[in-house]
């Protein structure tokens, strides 16, 4: 059976589906920012199967400068929370969601 | 011809099993729960995909992908998981009521993901074989994404630099000593 745009995005959804569970699951904080990255990567997955898969006359390259925006946006994220983890860690001297309670009603 | 499978498509089947593979033993790895093999499997995951993205033919953002993933943001995670001195992660008692509710969404996400994309493709527009998309040419799309890029995403793109200066003042001011 030929790979068509439909084997990829099964394949990006699946990945989707494991990142949400691994931030649900997960109680490390920093486990929980990976399954974030994950589900980032899947979104970017798709986002080029769609550029490649996109019909005549267009060369899709649209897709491709989303995810080249999306891969900035991200580091910089990633950057910015870790740097809130570390913060964190040292007020607090842990990197579990159910030691940071003190906001809870 | 249907029935022909080519060596791209091999390949999508392999990097495929292993993005899946390595993208759930970060989430739920039976073996360990520590950060450290969370980060090495999820570089795995990354380079795998970069290979997707190169038989996708996007040359350019598989070599990004490489670069900015795996090289300067597991980096940070690696050097950030070295700084707080992790202890082994206690096997906390996951709760069953968090596990059923989180097992339930992602399921129920999953089967709406599905769903639309067969959907969705039964109206044919979307399951374009390979053989009618117009082929590349070797050198790849760079040149023109650099164009593109330049003329017609030209203020995304100064935009972007000032996100990345914003994150960078913003981690400065994070973490210094006296965080008030």
């Amino acid at each position: 059976m030929q790979v068509g745009l439909q084997h990829y995005l099964v394949v990006s959804a699946i990945l989707f589906a494991t990142g949400l569970l691994g931030v649900i699951m997960r109680r490390n904080l920093l486990v929980m920012y990976m399954s974030l990255e994950l589900m980032l990567n899947s979104a970017n997955l798709a986002l080029v199967a769609f550029s490649r898969f996109s019909p005549d006359g267009q060369n899709g390259l649209d897709g491709q400068v989303l995810v080249f925006f999306i891969i900035t946006v991200a580091a910089a994220e990633v950057s910015v929370g870790l740097a809130l983890i570390v913060a964190l860690f040292r007020r607090r001297q842990s990197a579990h969601v159910e030691d940071l309670t003190s906001m809870k009603l | 011809m249907s029935n022909y499978m080519g060596l791209p498509d091999i390949l999508f089947y392999v990097f495929a099993a292993l993005t899946l593979l390595c993208g759930l033993l970060v989430v739920a790895n039976p073996f360990s729960r520590s950060p450290v093999t969370s980060a090495m499997f999820l570089v795995l995951t990354i380079i795998s995909m970069a290979c997707l993205f190169v038989l996708l033919h996007a040359f350019f953002l598989a070599a990004v992908q490489i670069i900015v993933y795996a090289g300067a943001v597991m980096v940070l995670f690696v050097f950030v998981i070295m700084l707080l001195n992790l202890k082994e992660e206690e096997r906390r008692r996951i709760k069953t009521f968090g596990l059923v509710a989180g097992l339930l969404s992602v399921g129920a996400i999953l089967t709406i993901f599905i769903k639309s994309i067969f959907g969705a493709c039964d109206s044919s527009c979307c399951t374009l074989p390979l053989g009618t998309v117009a082929a590349p040419t070797v050198e790849g799309d760079t040149h023109a994404l650099g164009m593109l890029l330049y003329t017609q995403y030209t203020l995304p793109f100064e935009v972007i630099s000032i996100l990345l200066l914003v994150a960078m003042i913003g981690v400065i001011t994070l973490s210094k000593k006296d965080l008030k």
